[in-house]
């Protein structure tokens, strides 16, 4: 009698218990796609309001309405046009040939150093990996006094070589980590087969390694690139107004009233900066993903 | 710089300890020798490079920073000779003395650079403790969600890169016509706040704008270490009849920790040496200069004294990297696949 009373109740229990616990699956699921909307609308809302602003008028810059309003195209027009003393044409110029040279130098001389930390075996190897893993890490603060005086004894200050010997700072070993974790998982066992087959070391690794290591290298030069772009401390300090890159001169872009800050034209300027970069980071999504928290986990 | 390179035998034992991730193939130990010779041809560049510019500004502003400034001082308008100073940049640093008229020295006037030292230190901790606080728990919560299986996931995962990919330049100006007086910030929240016009609400905006621009980076390497646990490990759990709040403290949390360490130790380094965004957004002004700001504007009153400060600001990171690797227990290179030696 008590025990059927008990089982009927031990069985009323659990069918209350699943049923309680289907609702919660349901309830962590909305709540999933909940959080998944807070994080996107933290994400993109401030970059989404970039863009509606570099469109709207300047007579509605402080316009607040959430979709875009009074479109126009004269900011874009006005972030080009010199003759407020703005030369962003110029420092779009400058970013991307001094990015480029930054990447290359740095993707020439890192793929050696990566290929050797991956794949070698040698003393103070560590040393060596936690002394490019300690400078990636580096102030650039304690390198632009020195550097400051060096370039104006030697009258580099505002030349082009001033602005990139120091990116090559911090953008060699983002390299060099980047390609190194990205070389420690590529399929070497084809290496050994190319050398029993009788390749020397080299010929391996510029035959069978390069080509299948040019995804990496790929990402790689794009986050070498991105990391030279973004740069603003040393630029900032050892640019002048004909060498000066595209951050530098949208933190100081000047308006047609000298106390009012263009906001319409610079955040045109802005989206200029930006959108080729957005584009390039969600069609290499994964890769760069991976290359970015390669170093920090694996 | 040449004394760095590859295999001089100085320390016999330093690169002795366990291999994690050495070649897997076998008969390896025959090859060590021309590995090594190798090894030193293909780390040449990099280590060439690398000694010239770092190593070799970092020695020059350590050189610098024992001499004095020449030239007109500031403060007082008198022409002061160079020459030798001893640790005197860092005694006036850290003491904020500025040089007095006739010799010797006084405490820095308000207002000069001087006399901001351990306002900008306070700031600095300041930014770096709130930001990485706030980074570290939305960039957590962050990562739950994204590796949680759900249609759209890529999306969201597509869309935390966005703040990572804008230029701080650009964040900084995006941030600072958000927090304009007319701004969509003080309408949205219908709030009259003068963001950038005095002490906290500047250091607040500072804070937001960092947060925003940095949890990606943060989320992701978290995520990364989430993906590292087997979902094997959840499941027995889950068949053991744990709660989600026992498998997040029990399982989660502990795995995840090598790589949430050095996650925040990457945030809080790069917190450390902030400058972009609070030199846009406010000018350092109402007490938001960092370290870094206030070596910049030291430059062009002085070299050496600039250096000096570089200097401290350094040793200041490097006493943090040193503490979190020594006693916190992140260890950045084992994490990126090696042991041993890491940061120091």
């Amino acid at each position: 009698m008590t025990t059927t009373a008990a089982s009927t109740a031990l069985r009323a229990e659990q069918d209350k218990g699943r049923k309680a616990s289907q609702t919660r699956e349901k309830w962590a699921s909305a709540r999933t796609y909940i959080s998944a909307a807070v994080i996107l609308v933290w994400c993109l809302a401030p970059a989404y309001w970039m863009v509606v602003t570099a469109f709207r008028e300047v007579g509605f810059t402080y316009d607040t309405t959430p979709w875009p309003t009074h479109v126009t195209l004269d900011n874009f027009i006005t972030a080009f046009d010199t003759s407020f003393g703005n030369r962003f044409g110029q420092a779009l110029l400058n970013s991307i040939f001094i990015g480029v040279t930054v990447t290359v130098i740095s993707l020439v001389i890192g793929v050696f150093a990566a290929y050797a930390l991956a794949r070698l075996n040698f003393r103070f190897k560590y040393l060596v990996l936690g002394f490019i893993l300690g400078a990636s890490m580096f102030p650039g603060v304690a390198l632009i006094t020195p550097l400051f005086q060096l370039f104006t004894n030697i009258g580099w200050m505002g030349s082009y070589q001033a602005l990139i010997i120091p990116n090559i700072s911090f953008v060699l070993p983002l390299t060099v980590y980047t390609l190194t974790s990205f070389f420690r998982e590529m399929p070497w066992e084809l290496e050994e087969s190319a050398r029993v087959d009788g390749c020397t070391q080299g010929q391996a690794f510029r035959k069978v390694i390069m080509p299948l290591a040019a995804p990496a290298i790929f990402t790689t030069a794009i986050l070498a690139f991105i990391s030279s772009w973004n740069e603003f401390l040393i630029a900032s300090q050892l640019s002048n107004e004909a060498t000066k890159p595209v951050t530098v001169a949208i933190a100081s872009f000047a308006g047609a009233q000298p106390n009012q800050i263009p906001y319409t034209a610079i955040m045109a300027a802005g989206t200029i900066v930006t959108i080729p970069l957005v584009i390039l980071v969600l069609v290499f999504q994964r890769k760069i993903v991976a290359g970015l928290t390669a170093g920090a986990v694996k | 710089m040449a004394t760095e390179l590859g295999p001089t035998p100085v320390k016999p034992a330093s690169g002795a300890a366990p291999v994690h991730h050495g070649p897997k193939g076998v008969g390896e130990d025959n090859k060590i020798l021309s590995q090594g010779k190798w090894a030193t041809w293909l780390l040449a560049p990099t280590i060439i490079a690398l000694g010239i510019v770092i190593v070799y500004p970092i020695i020059s502003a350590i050189v610098m920073s024992f001499q004095k400034d020449a030239g007109l001082d500031p403060v007082t308008g008198l022409f002061t000779a160079g020459g030798p100073a001893g640790i005197q940049n860092y005694v006036n640093w850290l003491g904020q003395q500025c040089a007095a008229q006739g010799g010797g020295t006084v405490a820095c006037p308000p207002g000069t650079l001087g006399g901001q030292f351990w306002t900008a230190t306070g700031t600095t901790f300041l930014f770096t403790v709130v930001t990485v606080a706030f980074e570290t728990v939305l960039g957590f919560w962050m990562a739950m969600i994204m590796s949680r299986t759900f249609k759209g996931r890529g999306l969201v995962r597509a869309a935390v890169l966005v703040p990572w990919a804008i230029p701080t330049a650009v964040t900084a100006q995006l941030w600072l016509f958000m927090f304009d007086f007319n701004g969509i910030i003080n309408k949205l929240f219908n709030v009259s706040i003068l963001w950038t016009g005095s002490e906290w609400p500047a250091k607040w905006a500072v804070i937001i704008a960092d947060t925003w621009k940095t949890t990606p980076f943060m989320a992701l390497l978290i995520l990364a270490g989430l993906q590292m646990i087997p979902a094997e490990v959840y499941e027995a759990a889950k068949v053991d009849g744990t709660t989600a709040w026992q498998r997040f403290r029990l399982i989660t949390l502990p795995l995840v920790k090598p790589a949430l360490m050095v996650a925040i130790l990457f945030r809080t380094l790069d917190a450390l040496r902030m400058f972009d965004l609070p030199y846009i957004l406010t000018g350092g002004a109402n007490n938001t200069t960092t370290l870094s700001i206030l070596v910049i504007n030291q430059i062009r009153q002085g070299f050496n004294s600039a250096a000096a400060l570089s200097t401290i600001t350094f040793i200041i990171i490097f006493l943090v990297a040193f503490i979190f690797v020594r006693f916190l227990g992140a260890n950045v290179v084992e994490q990126s696949g090696a042991t041993g030696k890491g940061k120091k």
